[in-house]
């Protein structure tokens, strides 16, 4: 028992429970200045940081802010599932009366959702796809291959990372609308493909510090045996890179999902539209249809976040199942290492 | 299938590759450009010598071309075109621009005819001087919690970096709109109050917005959590241990041996806080240049698209200072230390 105790509560509950009945026992033996000392090593510890006050405090800092972090999604999803009654009842603060789906149904059945979901991921998917082929290449070029201008080269990366594009943004339009390029993924998929798409310089950091954790000599061996240095490349660096490429693209596919700015200035007007801007352009129409005040509209708050829920469904999905690839990306790229 | 497989692959490789090979032979053993074991030979004239360097620079800058050219093509381009197009009053003639020449007209209207911009750039540059730190505290202090010796590591981080996921545009505007992003009666505490009431209204309204915004504000210290707490892992035990013999509490060596050791993380958190708060789109200057841009709040004084460059390229400016402020002052606490 205390062996399963130990495992699953470890410090916080077994050795304050064995000082407890350590602390009885003197109690009872009537030896209160030994007690006190135990009492004191109970809450306080040998150094303060092993002692039980610390560990509650630990845990209810992290409680509270966790709460803190959570509160807003908890409050998307509850607030979601309210019918007209409950969101007019003060009462109901957190948990609706009804599990009342009809919300949901009508953003569903009101913006087709399934198709409007293909589209979604494909305007993330594909440019995340081509940003993360792009930046492995360049990533692997910064990484191995000492050139002239190197250094300079890297800092103008970090500047684009740097300028806001706001900057960039109206030549940019120009150059698009000139190839023809608006509202089609192609405006997302040219520049991720040629290393420049939403936050590349940090997908090629990403890429250059994993390259650099691995060991030459691999690759060096492999030259000796006559691979060029594309061969040595996919045969060699890619594989071991597999953990990278993974997380590069999820990232991208997320960033690229959640991006709103230049999707709302390159896609607008066109069928393609990311979940959240399609959502967001259906309450606009939905608003303009009811006057102010008239009941749909005080119903519609509840719809409008079960839209936003349906926008982040996907990534909440996604994220349930690779947590771990996000939480660990930066031990496991040493993006932090340099 | 297996068979099918190396069916394929003997066929690419007698088939398809001969002519390929053949095609890339043409390509360097020509009379423009021939290249040799150790040297090229351009027009059958021009020898120059390969050493092991260039060659390998060579290669790398093979490696890295593609993110040569998109630079040129999708950052350098239009951050030029644009600080070009800031000096011009600018209107649409059709499809061309018609360009007349302005001097700093532009940036002196923005400062001193433009009485929007002014104020919400002074109330950005507010924001950031009072975000900035406490988004880090607050990435700092979370990651510390987390790197304790708690149950569960895994699934706190998990929390932590959920809003990473599901922050984009439309879902946040929703958020703010209904109020989710305050703590309820935190703005009511006498404390806060009392501290508002005492300090001018310049900084009143900035630290108002932060506890109305404290949710957001916490939301953007995702990534960074990430990066302190693979920098706090890295740091040795025994470097704790040592000190603790020495005689060292937790706070003497969180000063000493924590802050020292994970500064360089601090500078890159503070690039990246800066970037994504000021790129976020619920910023108020980003929205008020996208505005101008799409001609919605036009001011009398407006140059069309001239001014919204140079509006764009203030902004840039300011953010740049603001980061290498931010830098700085790290470093001279640093350097006044050690």
């Amino acid at each position: 028992m205390r062996t399963i105790m130990k495992r699953h509560y470890g410090n916080l509950i077994v050795r304050p429970y064995r000082h407890m009945k350590e602390i009885a026992g003197l109690l009872r033996k009537k030896d209160f200045a030994q007690a006190k000392s135990r009492i004191r090593r109970l809450f306080f510890g040998m150094q303060f940081t092993d002692g039980l006050l610390y560990t509650l405090l630990i845990y209810t800092l992290l409680v509270s802010l966790a709460y803190i972090y959570l509160y807003p999604v908890l409050y998307m999803l509850t607030n979601s599932f309210m019918n007209m009654a409950d969101i007019i009842n003060v009462a109901v603060r957190w948990i609706p009366t009804t599990l009342n789906w009809e919300n949901y149904r009508i953003v569903w059945t009101d913006i087709n959702y399934p198709r409007a979901l293909l589209d979604a991921i494909i305007l993330a998917g594909v440019p995340a796809l081509s940003a993360t082929v792009s930046s492995a290449i360049v990533g692997y070029g910064f990484a191995r291959y000492r050139m002239p201008l190197k250094k300079i080269l890297m800092a103008l990366m970090i500047m684009a990372f740097i300028i806001p594009p706001q900057v960039t943004m109206l030549p940019t339009f120009r150059m698009y609308s000139n190839y023809d390029l608006l509202g089609s993924l192609r405006a997302f998929v040219y520049p991720a493909i040629l290393g420049q798409g939403l936050n590349g310089a940090i997908y090629i950091l990403v890429f250059y510090s994993f390259f650099k954790m691995i060991p030459k000599s691999l690759e060096e061996s492999a030259q000796l045996d006559g691979a060029g240095p594309l061969k040595i490349f996919t045969k060699i660096a890619l594989p071991l890179a597999v953990p990278a490429i993974i997380i590069v693209f999820l990232f991208s596919f997320v960033w690229y999902y959640n991006e709103t700015y230049l999707a709302g200035l390159f896609l607008s007007g066109s069928d393609m539209l990311t979940l959240p801007l399609r959502i967001e352009q259906y309450i606009i129409n939905f608003i303009s249809i009811y006057p102010e005040g008239s009941q749909a509209r005080e119903l519609f708050q509840a719809v409008r976040l079960a839209g936003y829920v349906l926008a982040l469904l996907p990534l909440l999905v996604l994220y349930f199942f690779t947590q771990k690839h996000f939480v660990e990306s930066i031990d496991r790229t040493g993006i932090t290492g340099e | 299938m297996k068979k099918r497989m190396t069916a394929l692959a003997e066929w690419i490789d007698e088939k398809l590759m001969p002519p390929v090979r053949r095609f890339g032979h043409r390509l360097v053993h020509n009379r423009v450009i021939d290249i040799r074991i150790n040297s090229v030979v351009l027009f059958k004239t021009v020898t120059i010598p390969m050493t092991n360097r260039r060659r390998e620079s060579l290669v790398g800058l093979g490696f890295i071309a593609i993110w040569i050219v998109g630079y040129v093509i999708f950052t350098l381009y239009p951050v030029f075109y644009s600080l070009y197009l800031s000096f011009f009053k600018v209107t649409m003639d059709g499809a061309d621009l018609d360009l007349v020449f302005q001097g700093i007209n532009n940036y002196r209207a923005s400062f001193l005819s433009d009485p929007y911009f002014v104020s919400v750039l002074i109330e950005y540059v507010l924001e950031m001087i009072i975000y900035v730190p406490v988004t880090i505290v607050f990435a700092l202090i979370i990651a510390i919690l987390i790197n304790q010796d708690i149950r569960g590591k895994g699934a706190w981080r998990t929390i932590f970096f959920l809003p990473v996921i599901i922050t984009s545009g439309p879902v946040i505007v929703e958020l703010v709109n209904q109020g989710a992003t305050t703590l309820p009666s935190i703005g009511e505490y006498e404390g806060i109050t009392m501290v508002l009431d005492n300090v001018s209204e310049f900084l009143a309204n900035p630290i108002q917005a932060l506890f109305d915004q404290i949710l957001l504000v916490l939301w953007f210290a995702g990534i960074q959590i990430l990066i302190l707490l693979a920098g706090l892992q890295k740091i040795d035990r025994a470097i704790y241990e040592a000190s603790m013999i020495d005689g060292a509490g937790p706070w003497t060596s969180f000063w000493k041996i924590t802050l020292p050791s994970i500064m360089p993380l601090i500078t890159i958190t503070i690039i990246y806080t800066v970037v994504a708060i000021s790129v976020f789109n619920t910023n108020e200057v980003i929205i008020y240049i996208r505005n101008i841009m799409l001609g919605e709040s036009t001011p009398a004084l407006t140059t069309g698209y001239g001014y919204t460059a140079t509006l764009a390229w203030i902004y840039f400016i300011v953010m740049s200072l603001i980061i290498i402020i931010f830098i700085l002052l790290i470093n001279i606490k640093k350097g006044f230390k050690s």
